[in-house]
């Protein structure tokens, strides 16, 4: 199995998701910019904004969501989703840090910043703390080799972290308690 | 010294917006190409530089233009590529978030010579704040009049749009792009057909690298013959090298094609040479490029000194050269370990595969699990031969390159470091410690054994 596909999750999405009035006409405009019968386009931007309204993660009723405002094929929709490794596909933490792991990374530090976040949160890469504050994710290149070892939360990237550094992020972080995402202005 | 083109005035005050850009010459190179120029003049100018590729395959710029198909009525597309994902390389992301209006100068000249209206920049998605930057400089670029209808007055319309992606290496290959640009998954397509001839939307299109079409500006304003001054052979102008690893100035440099590994990598104006302890490896275009040992990286086999070009990093093929590539340049201390590296790289091209073609799909995997456990002591003395023999049957049988990109760090690793290999299956205790080299250098535990 490719880590392309990844399962969807079924159980936990009967939580209701509805598109917020200002996000909808954020799809529409977005669906609306390329040429005619070319709107699955936005497919991607449009997931954004679905994982963005429903606590950072794509539950099936998210996904059948984005599928009924683009007039997609449910499939469509997870087939996409399922594909690109940002589309969290399972409840996630107010933080998601995805720390990026890879050989640049690698030179620099990355193994003992994530050994040390793995002791620190008391969970292991691609695990939720208990509390609900932080998904630790160990992702793969995030092209900030020059400023290594980093992470991304949210829009924000953290780079040339230090032991010192990260702890302070991450109190500073469980301080601010308020929910980042990807698509945060 | 190298000439700065891309980065003149990469630290000027205000020069992300669009004032301090104007103030600095910016967008001089449409005012030329639109007022002055016919769009085969911009093409012949983009010829005569030599211009090659920036994103890794170095395959000339203004032949990649001449193929786009013209028919009557069919929209032509310029489709960027801001995936920036190859492990080392963060040059794109430098360019874009300090001179934004540089890359949309280049589009709009660009566009103008291949007859293209609508362009596109798919910027992968954890760059959204970078993608936040950029639609900030089309909005001041439109309000401007260098974007929408009759372009100064010159009968050209261009509009751009911005595309992020969502996490995939894969979209960084140019048919993976267009479809993820169409909302599909990530899988390359088969070519034929090339995207010049049916690209997006199943229009001619043409995908260049955000570092090519920013060198276009510098082109169309000195004319494509200065710009071919520099460099050497068929490697002219400059290069974004973004540089990290082991060395003392991590950053991204632009570059003279030409000048010598040695000053590149141990000069102060560049990478300033290791921290703290000795050279290594390297690996000077991106994780898909062969990893060599430093002293192949100085010297080539015949003696002389190593080029940042394209020919003279090739030199030695894969025996005992390497590649340009994107530019993603890192190199090794000797703390590190090149079968824990290359376990690193495997675990990438394994996480990353889009899982079309069973070669790759397996293989990766395949070789990950090899990998993992000659690092944490479990491997077996068939390991190595093992690994040769999953990459040989990777490279070459798939679509698109991701499978040759994770079988050449294999096999050049294997090729260049095999003692080291073996040295991992013979001391599996040892090697239980993920930094068992960082006390005592690969070489000097060798030496300690065999006294």
């Amino acid at each position: 199995m490719s880590a392309r596909t990844r399962p969807i999750t079924t159980t936990a999405g009967t939580r209701p998701f509805a598109f917020s009035e200002a996000a909808l006409a954020e799809c529409k405009a977005l669906m609306a910019r390329y040429p005619e019968g070319r709107s699955k386009s936005a497919l991607i931007p449009i997931l954004h904004i679905a994982q963005s309204g429903n606590d950072g993660w794509l539950s099936v009723n998210a996904m059948d969501a984005v599928a009924h405002v683009m007039g997609l094929a449910h499939i469509e929709v997870y087939e996409v989703a399922s594909f690109y490794s940002m589309f969290n596909l399972h409840p996630v933490g107010t933080y998601v840090l995805d720390v990026c792991r890879t050989t640049p990374c690698m030179l620099r530090g990355s193994d003992d910043l994530i050994s040390h976040l793995e002791k620190k949160l008391g969970i292991h890469c691609g695990e939720t703390t208990k509390d609900g504050m932080f998904t630790l994710k160990g992702v793969e290149c995030l092209g900030s080799c020059g400023t290594a070892p980093m992470l991304q939360c949210g829009a924000g990237y953290h780079e040339k972290l230090t032991i010192e550094s990260a702890d302070a992020l991450i109190d500073e972080l469980r301080a601010r308690n308020q929910r980042t995402n990807y698509t945060d202005q | 010294m190298s000439r700065k083109l891309l980065f003149e005035h990469i630290n000027k005050p205000g020069i992300r917006g669009l004032e301090g850009y104007r103030a600095n010459g910016g967008y001089r190179s449409v005012e030329k190409a639109l007022k002055t120029m016919s769009p085969e003049a911009v093409l012949e100018e983009v010829k005569k530089s030599g211009l090659r590729g920036r994103g890794g395959a170095g395959f000339p710029t203004g032949l990649k233009w001449s193929f786009l198909a013209k028919p009557e009525g069919v929209p032509r597309y310029l489709v960027v590529n801001a995936d920036e994902s190859e492990p080392g390389t963060f040059k794109d992301r430098y360019l874009m978030e300090r001179i934004p209006h540089m890359l949309i100068e280049g589009m709009i000249t660009s566009s103008f010579a291949m007859g293209a209206h609508t362009s596109y920049i798919y910027i992968r998605g954890e760059y959204f704040y970078v993608a936040r930057i950029i639609e900030q400089a089309i909005a001041e670029a439109r309000a401007a009049g260098w974007l929408g209808k009759n372009i100064l007055g010159s009968g050209f319309d261009h509009e751009i749009h911005v595309q992020v992606g969502a996490g995939a290496y894969i979209c960084g290959e140019e048919t993976a792009l267009l479809e993820s640009l169409e909302g599909k998954r990530g899988n390359p397509r088969i070519k034929p057909p090339f995207p010049a001839v049916m690209g997006l939307y199943n229009c001619p299109t043409v995908v260049n690298n955000v570092e090519t079409i920013a060198a276009v500006v510098p082109i169309v304003n000195d004319g494509g013959e200065e710009y071919a001054k520099i460099g050497v052979g068929k490697s002219t102008g400059t290069k974004l090298i973004s540089s990290g690893g082991n060395i003392k100035r991590p950053g991204v440099y632009e570059i003279d094609l030409g000048i010598t590994c040695d000053e590149f990598i141990n000069s102060d104006e560049y990478c300033g040479g290791v921290e703290g302890r000795a050279f290594k490896a390297v690996v000077p275009g991106g994780s898909s490029v062969p990893i060599i040992p430093y002293e192949l990286f100085l010297k080539t086999t015949a003696g002389e000194s190593r080029l940042m070009t394209y020919e003279s990093l090739a030199d030695g093929g894969f025996a005992t050269g390497t590649m340009m590539g994107s530019g993603g340049f890192y190199a090794y201390n000797d703390a590190q370990c090149i079968v824990r590296s290359t376990w690193n790289h495997a675990r990438f091209y394994c996480h990353e595969s889009c899982g079309q073609c069973s070669p790759c799909r397996e293989g990766t995997g395949w070789m990950e699990r090899v990998l993992h456990r000659l690092e944490h002591g479990e491997g077996r003395s068939e390991d190595i031969d093992l690994l040769w023999d999953v990459q040989r049957k990777i490279e070459g049988n798939t679509i698109c390159p991701l499978g040759d990109a994770a079988a050449w760090p294999v096999a050049s690793a294997i090729r260049h470091f095999r003692d080291e290999f073996e040295y991992h299956v013979h001391h599996r205790q040892k090697v239980k410690d993920p930094k068992h080299f960082e006390k005592e250098p690969f070489a000097l535990a060798r030496k300690f054994e065999s006294a």
